[in-house]
């Protein structure tokens, strides 16, 4: 792993998305900022709603209309991706971003086998006769652990089950050797048994071939288990981002900690699990100040008024008044 | 596949029993044919004999049978409107309807799968715009209407096109074609535009609907998402898997064009067999409706036997047991 | 009042009001249905009253070609009827047909879909089976054949009187269909949730509970499906009259019109057969419109 290295693979600053509607614009992405280093797994968690798919479909440029770009960029190595045309977004896609998406059974076309599917996106990317293509799909298909590879290239979708068809559309995310892999709720649509060899895959793989990870979900356990670092996000915002052992074991930002304490812990058992009041507000509605603030225990002047940026906490950035040492004095 | 060609082929001849079963309902009990046929002044004798000849004295199901026995035979009796065996009056005037029908069906298929995917494809684009509204023109027009519109056009204003029968025929054994004399050839061309102008707007719609509907797939996006060209996308993924709609829609459409062939007959005098239907219709000549009830069946199962046959050449689903496969 | 804010501020009215081509056939078709409503009223004539018929202004064309006379605007036809009234009164027999074979099916489809839904097993199955078959031919067809029985069965002199009638279950026979499937689907959907069994145990008839929940959720499809097929509807009845199996002469709808006048199209009295030809297609297409507009409206995902 190369997490010394000091330019990041990815880098996305301010980003903003928009949905223009017919009673206004909504702003469903809200001046983010994050960076992903090489073979990093970053773990984004959130209600749904909350805007973390967004920016995923964001960074690999197929936001669907009309929800689109409005501010911000994202760099992968450091060139802009957010602007190209589509035809040079299509060769990164694919090839220096992969994608896995939440479900195994509509990712697939069910009118072509597995093989073909493989050795098209190989032979887009990378050049190969039609046999190297189909040996390399091959060993691709053994790399996710599917048994009998050289017999089952051949059969369509429908002829696998769900858990086998995730590996499928992971391999195929693979084709090309990306250096980072967009995975949308890659566990939520499989059964529970599953989803654990699904993290362990994409944990293995991620080591062996050093890809960096945007993992995009709402289930922290799987966050726990798989991230380098986490980003919490609320409403369109960043609320906490830092290392996966800080956030879950010292949450900072009062969403987080009501987050946290919605997972049941092992050992010490807490008298009650927390639960956080009322419920995320609608992107129509989107209140003044720290958009928590309505829900937060902790809600102090600043926070009905001005919204927070995010302020370094040791390794952690947090976007929380409480942590702004002039705001707290003056309200003190 | 073998036991799928057999529930199919089950399933046909279950309809067509069905079918032979109104038709022969209507055959059976529908005017008094014996009256007909005896004209004004017969003896009681006669009558007795005709009702014998035509085993009218036999019961519901014995009848049933026979009627369905005569049929497979093609044997549907003799016309009251014109005295001759049924038979041999659609035999007569099949391969009109077919030839017809065909040059249709090709203009429709050849032209609005096409601008189907087109419109599909760029669904934005101010062609696609043009053709989506004139296309409801298209929808909106009555097929008889459109045929008067052109042969005013083009016969009566312009004079270039004939606006009735079927021009000069060859003869092939008992078959009679257009196809082979000039002006056999020209006098297709406007009943076939009137055939197909209906039947190419549907289709064209429902190929667009179709392909925008694949195009809004997970597989189509995850298809993008690994970088495929946009040809491979449209034509090789969205394309294939609009077919099998596709197919069912046309095949519901073919029978279309043979439905509404009695209309284009009939304003373009076409010597065909819905031409016969309609002036029976007006006849109240019940052996020939019946029979060609009968007929016009049996080429729409004929047609759904071909759609299911395509469906599993496409759709790999329907061809591999999932449990055979293996599972997890 | 607050229904009315509701719907102005809905997003169906707002695409309405969006789409100048949508408002245009709304008018379209508002005009052509008080057009046949008050046809005896507007017309400048009544064509089948034969005393205000001029035998000597007959074959006229429209007035503003050279031997057109003002007060027939259109032209007249060989029997000096203006054809401007003809199809004024045309067109109240051609939706009258339409929008009473179309309630028709609706009745029959939505019943026999109630039907088939909340029975299921082998009435389900008979219906279904039946539906299949009959979607497999083309409605014009099915319509042709019921009519053409009617023909035989019917006496001749009744069968005069009752044309319409029949024409109308004709038609309608031809449509149920898809409301049934509609209904159908719907009500597969309502009878497994739990209201439905709890009306049991309450004690009210657990079919009375489901027409007061399925109905709502199936009025937006159904008027959608009703929209398009009276378009169809007025077609149908159009061709089947243009063969000439339709209304009879004496009370002719549009298609009949054309159908009088195709005879004279070749000697040169192309307005006998145009105008009414326009009318249709215009009184269709604007329907067509407005069904076109309504399925996309009540149906957000396919914009």
């Amino acid at each position: 792993m190369d997490k010394l290295s000091n330019r990041p693979l990815l880098e996305v600053k301010n980003l903003r998305v928009e949905f223009p509607t017919r009673r206004g614009t909504l702003v469903a992405v809200d001046d983010i900022s994050f960076s992903i280093q090489p073979g990093e797994v970053l773990g984004v968690v959130g209600e749904s709603g909350a805007g973390k798919s967004l920016t995923g479909a964001a960074i690999i440029g197929l936001l669907e209309p009309p929800g689109r770009v409005a501010g911000g960029e994202i760099l992968l190595d450091g060139q802009r991706i957010d602007n190209l045309p589509y035809e040079k977004m299509r060769r990164i896609r694919g090839k220096e971003i992969g994608a896995v998406f939440q479900d195994p059974l509509t990712s697939l076309n069910p009118l072509y086998t597995v093989g073909r599917q493989l050795t098209e996106t190989i032979l887009t990317h990378l050049d190969m006769s039609e046999s190297e293509a189909r040996a390399r799909a091959i060993g691709l298909l053994q790399d996710v652990g599917i048994p009998a590879p050289e017999r089952r290239i051949d059969h369509y979708p429908h002829q696998f089950s769900g858990g086998m068809r995730q590996r499928v559309v992971i391999a195929l995310a693979l084709c090309a050797n990306p250096r980072l892999i967009v995975a949308d709720e890659p566990t939520t649509a499989l059964d529970v048994s599953i989803q654990a060899q699904i993290i362990t895959l994409i944990k293995r793989l991620c080591r062996e071939h050093g890809t960096a990870v945007m993992l995009v979900t709402h289930d922290m356990g799987v966050i726990a288990e798989t991230a380098d670092r986490v980003a919490v996000m609320y409403a369109g915002r960043i609320a906490e981002i830092g290392p996966v052992r800080d956030v879950i074991q010292r949450a900072k930002h009062p969403y987080t900690e009501g987050l946290m304490g919605s997972i049941p812990k092992l050992g010490n058992a807490p008298a009650r699990l927390a639960q956080i009041d009322g419920a995320m507000p609608r992107l129509t509605a989107i209140p003044k100040g720290c958009a928590f603030n309505p829900r937060c225990t902790k809600r102090f002047t600043p926070c009905t008024q001005l919204r927070p940026d995010p302020i370094p906490v040791g390794a952690t950035d947090v976007a929380c008044w409480l942590y702004d040492q002039t705001k707290k004095a003056a309200a003190e | 596949m073998v036991a799928f060609i057999i529930r199919r082929l089950l399933q046909a001849v279950l309809v067509m029993m069905a079918v032979g079963f109104v038709a022969f309902s209507l055959f059976a009990y529908v005017g008094d044919p014996v009256a007909i046929m005896l004209g004004q002044d017969f003896t009681e004798e006669a009558r007795m004999r005709l009702v014998r000849d035509l085993g009218l004295d036999q019961p519901f199901f014995v009848q049933y049978f026979n009627f369905l026995v005569k049929a497979a035979q093609g044997e549907f009796g003799i016309s009251y409107r014109l005295a001759r065996p049924v038979s041999d009056l659609l035999m007569e005037r099949l391969p009109a309807t077919l030839e017809l029908s065909l040059c249709a069906a090709l203009l429709a298929l050849l032209v609005g799968v096409p601008m189907g995917v087109y419109t599909g494809l760029n669904r934005d684009s101010f062609l696609s715009r043009l053709m989506l509204t004139v296309s409801l023109v298209g929808v909106s027009l009555p097929t008889f209407l459109i045929g008067i519109l052109l042969i005013l056009v083009f016969s009566v204003l312009l004079g270039w096109l004939p606006s009735f029968g079927r021009g000069t025929t060859v003869a092939l054994g008992w078959w009679t074609t257009g196809f082979l004399t000039p002006t056999g050839l020209r006098a297709l061309i406007l009943p076939s535009i009137t055939l197909a102008l209906f039947q190419l707007t549907l289709i064209m719609r429902l190929v667009r609907s179709e392909m925008l509907e694949v195009l809004r797939t997970d597989y189509i996006k995850f298809a993008r998402a690994r970088g495929l060209s946009n040809r491979a996308i449209n034509f090789g993924h969205a394309l294939k898997n609009t077919l099998v709609p596709v197919i069912t829609i046309t095949g519901l459409q073919l029978g279309g064009i043979i439905a509404f062939a009695i209309v284009t007959e009939t304003v373009f005098q076409w010597p065909g067999m819905g031409f016969l239907f309609i002036q029976s219709v007006s006849a109240a000549d019940v052996p020939v409706m019946a029979a060609y009830l009968i007929l016009i069946a049996f080429f729409f199962v004929l047609i759904n036997l071909v759609v299911d046959l395509l469906y599993y050449a496409v759709d790999p689903r329907l061809r591999v047991d999932r449990g055979a496969a293996g599972g997890h | 009042m607050d229904a009315v804010r509701r719907f102005v501020d809905s997003d169906v009215f707002y695409s309405f009001r969006r789409s100048p081509i949508i408002i245009a056939a709304a008018i379209v078709t508002v005009l052509f249905f008080a057009g046949a409503v008050f046809a005896p009223l507007i017309a400048p004539q009544n064509p089948f009253d034969l005393r205000q018929l001029n035998l000597m202004d007959s074959s006229l064309p429209p007035a503003w070609l050279p031997d057109g006379l003002p007060q027939y605007p259109l032209g007249t036809d060989t029997q000096g009827r203006d054809v401007l009234s003809t199809i004024l009164f045309g067109s109240r027999i051609s939706l009258l047909v339409g929008v009473f074979s179309v309630v028709f099916a609706m009745i029959l489809g939505i019943s026999l879909g109630l039907l088939a839904g909340y029975v299921g097993g082998t009435v389900d199955a008979v219906i279904m089976r039946v539906a299949d078959v009959q979607l497999s031919f083309p409605a014009i067809l099915i319509a042709l054949l019921i009519d053409g029985v009617a023909r035989v069965v019917i006496p001749r002199e009744l069968h005069h009187d009752i044309a319409i009638y029949v024409l109308i279950l004709a038609i309608g026979f031809s449509g149920w269909v898809q409301y049934a499937r509609t209904v159908r689907g719907s009500c597969m959907v309502e009878k497994s949730k739990e209201y439905v069994q709890a009306a049991r145990v309450i004690g009210r008839h657990p079919i009375a509970i489901m027409l007061q929940h399925v109905l709502p959720n199936v009025l937006g499809p159904v008027l959608v499906i009703a929209t398009i097929h009276l378009a169809l509807a007025i077609i149908t009845e159009a061709t089947l009259s243009f063969l000439g199996v339709g209304v009879p002469p004496t009370e002719p709808s549009l298609g009949t019109l054309i159908r009088i006048g195709n005879n004279f199209l070749f000697s040169g009295e192309w307005w006998i057969t145009v105008f009414p030809g326009l009318a249709l297609v215009v009184m269709v297409l604007a329907v067509n419109l407005l069904g076109d507009w309504l399925r996309d409206a009540l149906n957000p995902k396919l914009r």
